[in-house]
């Protein structure tokens, strides 16, 4: 948790409301930080960004931003959307259609003295890479291209917060990995709390600092992404950070001395590091993430492979650009699996393929136990 | 060709769309962007005289306006005398008859304009009135531009109406379409051939020049 007077220099959402979708948020970004709100489709996502811009009247509220509130429902107060100063990339960026590059830049502007703003406008441009298409019409430019001038449009204002929504999903592959670089040397030069909404999650791994787990309007998580995916604080989280090793077991015994939790899951017996938290005999939940499942080299042993070894056959094989991803039958009968992911040159190396009989470790550092919940009911 | 009746029809014509454009911008737009309880009747009473026969909607300003009802009495009083039968009562009929001309062209092109362009322009800054006029009129002239046209053109055409309200006074009431009538009642095709063909030559471009801004703009929005 950040300190309270850096929080004070970001921006501070606090968002309950039952129509006209269902929300409880409570997130904070701080300067310079790229906070991403992350969920699937229909969470809300959009709509807290929104909430934040004043583009939606949350029925209770409190947003403040660098010392400035922006909504704050106890006291009827609600300052309207021109009056806040953000910046926000739309979806589909939104671009007056009538103005150029360079005129869509400097309708942003109305804040400062005339005879700055042509220079800034240019400025910002050639910041985004648009150096020399000031002139051209939003129609004329390409998608890639209308996303640069959404950003220095968001920036021209010289916003408290940037907001950003969605703004990779409508440009192809190629574009998006260019534009992901550019943000992320931008933002380094940025000082204002950054708020990036998405639906996909390695992109929030990627550009964000913390990650917020939307969930029905409810904000479940925040945390650092990696943190979030190896330690979420629920199966639910599990489910939504797309965790495929999500199962339920019962708490065998704790042992202190050898910082070990025993697990039954079905019939077999786990080794977890130590999380006494949790009542021996409680069902609980656990998961272990596609990289923490260890490989075992065929004919040598590895670091690791006494750690709660399963044998059994490849029922899935997919190369995922430089990773590959196996699911693994342990149980023939009670058809449990486990998914692992390991780099393509270790999955051939090792000869991995459809049909393989193979030799895996869970390691006990990677089994991390959350309250029980019933699976199926997960969506 | 009674020059006389096409000046006063263009006259008509101006002045009714002098007095649409602004009830016609605000209408539109407040029928574009507000969602409200009979929405849907305001529309269809704006409508009516899309469907309704001339002659009855003349008939009924011809109660309404006359010295016979109250509405008449009151206008009476303001004007010094009934609005029937006269320019200043063709202008009011011409302006209720027009409603949907001025009014749904330009609904329509607030409409298209997608509500993220005007929230962007809300988040660059702009207040309310401002948005208006540097980013909502300039996306929507062409539906202005649109609804000058159609109610220009459909006011110089325009005879049920006019005949029942201004009857068929020459210099005051007597419109170009109510001269045409005139002329093939004394058998003088002639004028009213000349007179026609020139209404439908000005019909026909003022809506081939609606056609051919709203295709040119087609693709506003990418």
């Amino acid at each position: 948790m950040a300190d309270e007077v850096q929080i004070a220099q970001g921006i501070r959402v606090r968002l309950i409301q039952a129509v006209p979708i269902p929300l409880a948020v409570d997130l904070y970004c701080q300067p310079g930080e790229v906070l991403a709100i992350a969920g699937p489709s229909g969470s809300g996502k959009t709509t807290v960004l929104r909430a934040i811009a004043g583009l939606h009247h949350a029925e209770n509220g409190a947003i403040k931003c660098q010392g400035e509130i922006w909504q704050d429902s106890a006291m009827q107060f609600y300052l309207p959307a021109h009056q806040r100063a953000v910046g926000l990339v739309f979806q589909h960026y939104a671009l007056f259609p009538h103005f150029t590059a360079l005129g869509n830049v400097l309708e942003a502007m109305a804040h400062l003295p005339q005879a700055v703003r042509k220079e800034r406008a240019e400025e910002l441009l050639r910041r985004v890479h648009l150096d020399g298409l000031g002139n051209r019409y939003p129609k004329a430019l390409s998608g890639g291209q209308q996303q640069r001038v959404a950003v220095a449009r968001a920036l021209a204002r010289e916003p408290k917060v940037l907001l950003l929504d969605e703004p990779f999903s409508a440009v192809d592959q190629v574009t998006r990995r260019r534009l992901y670089r550019e943000l992320n040397e931008l933002r380094r030069s940025l000082s204002m709390p950054i708020i990036l909404v998405t639906h996909d999650l390695e992109e929030a791994t990627m550009l964000s600092d913390r990650l917020c787990i939307l969930h029905r309007g409810v904000t479940l998580q925040s945390g650092p992404p990696l943190e979030v995916a190896a330690h979420p604080v629920s199966a639910t989280v599990a489910r939504l950070m797309d965790q495929q090793n999500l199962f339920t077991a019962q708490i065998v015994s704790h042992d202190q001395l050898a910082q070990k939790t025993l697990l039954r899951w079905r019939g077999l017996f786990l080794e977890a590091h130590y999380q006494p938290d949790y009542a021996s005999g409680a069902r609980v939940c656990w998961m272990i993430q596609s990289s923490q499942v260890l490989l075992h080299r065929r004919h040598r042993e590895s670091n690791g492979h006494r750690e709660n070894p399963l044998s059994g056959t490849i029922i899935e094989y997919m190369v995922l650009g430089d990773y590959v991803s196996a699911r693994v039958e342990v149980d023939r009968h009670l058809k449990i699996a486990i998914t692992l992911t390991v780099p393509v040159y270790v999955a051939r190396r090792n000869e991995l393929s459809y049909g393989e009989e193979v030799t895996v470790s869970l390691l006990a550092e990677g089994i991390h136990l959350m309250p029980f919940e019933k699976l199926h009911g997960i969506k | 060709m009674d020059w006389e009746a096409l000046l006063l029809s263009v006259k008509l014509s101006a002045l009714t769309v002098l007095f649409l454009l602004p009830v016609g911008v605000i209408t539109g737009r407040w029928l574009a962007y507000s969602q409200f309880y009979g929405r849907s009747m305001v529309q269809a009473f704006l409508a009516i005289p899309l469907v309704l026969p001339p002659t009855v909607l003349g008939y009924y300003l011809l109660v309404s306006l006359g010295g016979g009802s109250a509405l008449g009495k009151i206008l009476e009083r303001l004007f010094g005398h009934t609005l029937v039968f006269n320019f200043e009562g063709l202008v009011i009929a011409s302006i209720i008859f027009n409603l949907p001309f001025a009014i749904q062209p330009i609904q329509r092109a607030f409409e298209a304009i997608p509500r993220e362009i005007r929230e962007a322009a809300a988040c660059c800054g702009m207040k309310p009135t401002k948005v208006l006029w540097r980013i909502e009129l300039p996306l929507a002239w062409t539906g202005i531009v649109s609804a000058i046209t159609m109610t220009f053109a459909h006011t110089l055409g325009e005879f049920g109406v006019v005949l029942m309200v201004g009857g068929n006074i020459p210099g005051e009431t007597k419109t170009i379409a109510i001269a045409i009538y005139d002329r093939v009642q004394a058998f003088d095709n002639n004028s009213a051939a000349v007179m026609s063909a020139f209404l439908l030559a000005f019909s026909m471009m003022a809506i081939a020049f609606t056609y051919l801004i709203t295709d040119r703009n087609k693709n506003t929005y990418g």
